[in-house]
């Protein structure tokens, strides 16, 4: 009977011993946070999205060494959507079900955040998304942390119809083919009718993506703003077609207080690669410029060179909104006291955080954010700098006021209306 | 702070009466007096001004005070080169050194060293400013010295058109010696005289004058008059007449706009063609990884201009002549590696070659993007291909795409003499027309191969020379035109020169002349249809080969 008393203890022992192990491995897993990032790092969007893994990576280092979060380290999981849309699908499904992640940053064309929408909603996950886009959308599980047609596209235009921007009384519109020009083209077209602009002073034109040859086009412009009134051009041209598109127009001489092109897609980033002194004057609306001169940026654009080990590398708009839309993620965290999507969403609901701008910026009920806007003139060294600016924040509106069917429709996530589109609360 | 403010506040109250005070006398004496150093500081104090309004103002003061310092003041101004120091507020001219600022009083032209850029604050300008600039200037340049700047205040009267300068502009136009600008003083002077405000008589022989102009300003006047808004009945009766003469006249000019545009896509599409014309053409592989040689070849001329950037960068402008060569030796070596490597155990299974070829695409592609990263890198246009020289009317002939057909036709050249006269050519010819006959007779038949694949490979990487000035250098480039290179050898007929030519041109101009009416992307989907319709038609292209060669 001894011996087995020795064994069973032993088992006993092991067995508390296996246990403890397992449990410190579980431990170990359970005691990061993860945070998916899903940004194409290879094919067209790669340009733009590669800054903003690396710009999520800086925040998140940046939080660890302040201690993590809810006493737990975070974990980044990077994907590559490449640029290919339905795979933006499948690396999001991938971040939720497999990797357990508790929010994610990521996508950039609307045509991506189309596509993971239905998996997001499904398996209810959080989404924050960090680019300026055509509204008309409002989704429990995303958080939009770019600017609503309301935000970029409608005072930017009212700034050219000013006295101070030229007073243009006749509109190009031109863009790249695909929903967000359209809709954001939409609205304008509305817009511009209801001040008083009729049909035949504007002018639409789209392009494919990574359209190169722009003589047509330019000359047709130009053609259109020489019948007599004051005109100035809306650019929602995307991706790395914008370069071609500003050679084009330096090379032709478009001057910009003859013909202003005012550009919501065209940022930093995308002048680092063109010659800038013809441009001046041409203008993009943001909110955010990495000109701005707050203590706030100075410190954001120390960070992020330290970070990068680059001095030249430029800081933008989406970067901006990932700032506000992480530094809110980790306060709804620590107020919530969990990571559970639910609980989080419920503690995002007037979040403020301090934004790069040094405003304070707040997430609003229809899971917008409200931003001051900023319209910049291109410099000759590739940056903007702001010729006019609204006097506080503005409040994103997730539906057009300038489109009838949507003016009808409430974006409202808390009780009782707990819905992105609805014409009377649900409860 | 707030001490600060008041002092502010007052200062401008004094500044702004002190201004009116002057303005008032200006218009008692009926010349604008010689300036006095307080009127001309006080306008310089405006300047400094957050509201754009008062900067407004401001430059209004310094055109009229007459100062000599006014015109180039306001000249730095619209170029950005003004700014004031925090300090004092004290108004400089400054340029950006590796330093700081070398800072320059605007009055004296004295040099006052040089500033960090956080003791600077720059004087803003909009647009709007920079129009009202343009006008000013124009008014003070108007019997500058150098005819030059005569022209530009001329152009600039044009576009800001100021009634003032009504009668400085009639005396500038009588003493005017030099042909363009006094054409240019016309043109301005019937601007102003077409406005509402002026005498009917004087409208109407403004009329007269602009329908004989191809300017652009000439016709934006004229279609402002010949529209509703235009209250008089005569006028806008004489408006249409001369609108219509002139649209019909500006017809002509943009057809033929239309047609260099058309060429110059014709040009890019050639230049992508002609080495696809020879490595699918002549020796009938079907090589998706073309486009990948244009592109190599695009990111030689990158690494080229990198190093004139840093070695010499003084010599800038040689960079493309260098990376011609460069290019043709990195693309045709790697075609002649291709070819020895993988694509000679591939003769006669085009299936295999296609997806051979577009794995090698697909490598390369991922090889360049590991090597420089995923972002478009940035290759600069030389000083002469940048700007552009006017037809008439407006219409643009841009450097950059005039060279870009001269170097098309140059490369198709000398790829045409290659082939007809050397005896390499005799050997690829041979080679493909019978390579069994061309084995027996001594020609080294792999060898001819290899050459053949890198000649073709090697005119591509030129292409990318080329292609590097108009489109974004990153590596999707090929991408973009690996299908319109097959259209254009396909369309023009297979294993011909002479039909890639007219091939790309046509499709070029084809394209130009529908992009207008159904907008670009319907534009290539009608071509691409209508290349498929003709295909049906004559498979073998528009210049098929005839003879005992072509069955084989």
């Amino acid at each position: 009977m001894h011996k087995p008393s020795i064994g069973l203890r032993r088992l006993i022992q092991t067995g508390v011993f296996v246990g403890a192990l397992t449990a410190s491995v579980a431990g170990a897993a359970a005691d990061t946070i993860k945070v998916g990032i899903l940004h194409s790092l290879s094919g067209t969007m790669a340009i733009s999205e590669t800054t903003l893994k690396d710009a999520m990576l800086m925040l998140i280092d940046e939080q660890n060494k302040k201690g993590g979060l809810l006493g737990k380290q975070l974990e980044p999981v990077i994907v590559d959507p490449a640029s290919n849309w339905p795979l933006f699908a499948e690396k999001a499904r991938e971040l939720i079900s497999k990797d357990k992640v508790s929010a994610v940053f990521g996508c950039w064309t609307s045509v991506s955040r189309k596509s993971v929408l239905p998996v997001f909603e499904e398996l209810n996950g959080m989404l924050f998304y960090p680019v300026q886009y055509e509204g008309e959308e409002s989704s429990r599980n995303v958080f939009y942390t770019g600017a609503a047609p309301n935000q970029q596209a409608i005072p930017a235009v009212e700034y050219l119809i000013s006295e101070d921007g030229g007073g243009a009384t006749r509109f190009a519109l031109l863009g790249t083919d695909y929903v967000y020009p359209r809709t954001t083209n939409k609205i304008l077209r509305a817009f511009l009718n209801a001040k008083g602009v009729a049909d035949e002073d504007i002018m639409e034109e789209y392009t494919p993506f990574g359209h190169s040859d722009w003589q047509t086009i330019v000359s047709r412009v130009k053609a259109f703003a020489s019948e007599g009134k004051k005109t100035a051009v809306v650019s929602t041209i995307n991706g790395d077609a914008n370069v071609p598109f500003y050679k084009e127009l330096a090379n032709q001489g478009v001057k910009a207080e003859d013909l202003p092109v005012v550009a919501f897609s065209v940022g930093e980033e995308e002048l680092a690669g063109i010659d800038t002194a013809p441009l001046v004057g041409h203008l993009a609306a943001w909110n955010y410029f990495m000109s701005v001169e707050t203590p706030e940026n100075a410190e954001f654009i120390k960070k992020w060179h330290a970070f990068t080990k680059d001095e030249n590398r430029v800081t933008n708009d989406p970067m901006e909104a990932h700032y506000i839309g992480f530094k809110m993620w980790v306060q709804a965290v620590e107020q919530a006291g969990t990571t559970d999507v639910d609980a989080v969403r419920q503690a995002m609901y007037g979040q403020t955080v301090t934004s790069l701008t040094g405003t304070k910026a707040v997430m609003n009920v229809n899971h917008h954010l409200s931003k001051p806007v900023l319209i910049g003139e291109v410099q000759d060294d590739g940056q903007f700098e702001t010729v006019w600016q609204t006097d506080g924040p503005v409040i994103g509106d997730a539906w057009s006021d300038f489109i009838p069917e949507s003016k009808k429709l409430t974006a409202n996530w808390t009780y009782p209306w707990v819905c992105g589109n609805c014409e009377k609360p649900k409860f | 702070m707030r001490q600060h403010h008041a002092y502010r506040l007052s200062r401008l109250f004094t500044i702004i009466s002190l201004t009116l005070f002057l303005a008032a006398l200006s218009v008692i004496n009926g010349t604008n007096a010689l300036a006095t150093p307080a009127e001309r500081d006080a306008a310089l104090e405006l300047l400094t001004e957050k509201s754009s309004k008062k900067r407004a103002t401001g430059i209004d003061v310094l055109a009229a005070s007459g100062d000599p310092a006014a015109a180039p003041i306001l000249a730095a101004m619209a170029d950005g080169d003004l700014y004031f120091q925090k300090t004092d507020n004290r108004v400089v001219i400054a340029k950006k050194q590796n330093d700081g600022y070398a800072i320059v009083d605007p009055i004296s032209n004295e040099v006052l060293g040089v500033l960090p850029s956080s003791d600077l604050k720059k004087i803003r300008v909009n647009n709007r400013l920079r129009r009202q600039i343009r006008g000013v200037l124009g008014g003070l340049n108007l019997s500058h010295p150098n005819a030059e700047k005569r022209l530009v205040a001329a152009s600039g009267l044009q576009k800001s058109p100021d009634p003032a300068l009504r009668p400085a502009l009639k005396k500038a136009f009588a003493a005017e010696a030099d042909e363009d600008v006094k054409a240019a003083m016309a043109i301005a002077l019937a601007v102003i005289d077409s406005k509402p405000e002026a005498a009917p008589e004087d409208r109407l022989a403004a009329i007269e004058l602009l329908t004989d102009s191809d300017a652009t300003e000439a016709r934006i006047i004229l279609t402002q008059l010949a529209s509703d808004t235009e209250k008089d009945a005569s006028i806008r009766a004489a408006a249409t007449v001369a609108l219509d003469t002139v649209e019909d006249r500006l017809f002509y000019y943009q057809a033929l706009g239309s047609i260099f545009q058309g060429l110059s896509l014709g040009s890019v599409l050639l230049l992508a063609a002609i080495g696809l014309a020879i490595t699918f053409g002549v020796m009938g592989v079907i090589n998706m990884a073309h486009g990948e040689m244009v592109m190599i070849g695009a990111y030689v001329t990158f690494m080229i201009q990198e190093v004139f950037r840093s070695v010499a960068p003084e010599y800038f402008g040689l960079s493309l002549a260098l990376a011609v060569p460069a290019a043709f030796l990195a693309s045709g070596g790697l075609g002649v590696i291709m070819e020895r490597s993988i694509i000679r155990w591939l003769y006669g299974r085009p299936l295999e070659t296609l997806l051979a070829t577009w794995g090698i695409s697909l490598i390369l592609q991922q090889a360049v993007r590991t090597i420089f990263g995923p972002t478009n890198r940035e290759v600069g246009n030389p000083e002469w291909m940048s700007g552009a020289v006017e037809l008439a009317g407006g219409v643009l002939l841009t450097y950059n795409r005039i060279w870009m057909i001269v170097f098309a036709l140059a490369v198709l050249a000398g790829v045409w003499a290659l082939i007809r006269f050397t005896s390499m050519g005799l050997e690829m010819r041979a080679v493909t027309q019978n390579r069994r006959m061309a084995n027996s007779m001594g020609i080294r038949s792999g060898r001819v191969d290899a050459l053949t694949f890198g000649l073709g490979s090697g005119v591509a990487g030129m292409a990318g020379v080329a292609l590097s000035q108009v489109d974004n250098v990153s590596p999707n480039l090929g991408q973009a035109y690996i299908i319109d290179s097959f259209m254009v050898v396909v369309f023009g007929g297979v294993g011909n020169l002479w039909g890639t030519l007219v091939g790309a041109f046509s499709l070029g101009i084809a394209n130009k002349f529908l992009e207008p009416v159904s907008g670009a992307v319907l534009g290539k989907i009608i071509v691409l249809v209508a290349i498929i319709l003709f295909i049906q038609k004559r498979p073998r292209g528009l210049f098929a080969l005839k003879g005992r060669a072509v069955e084989n």
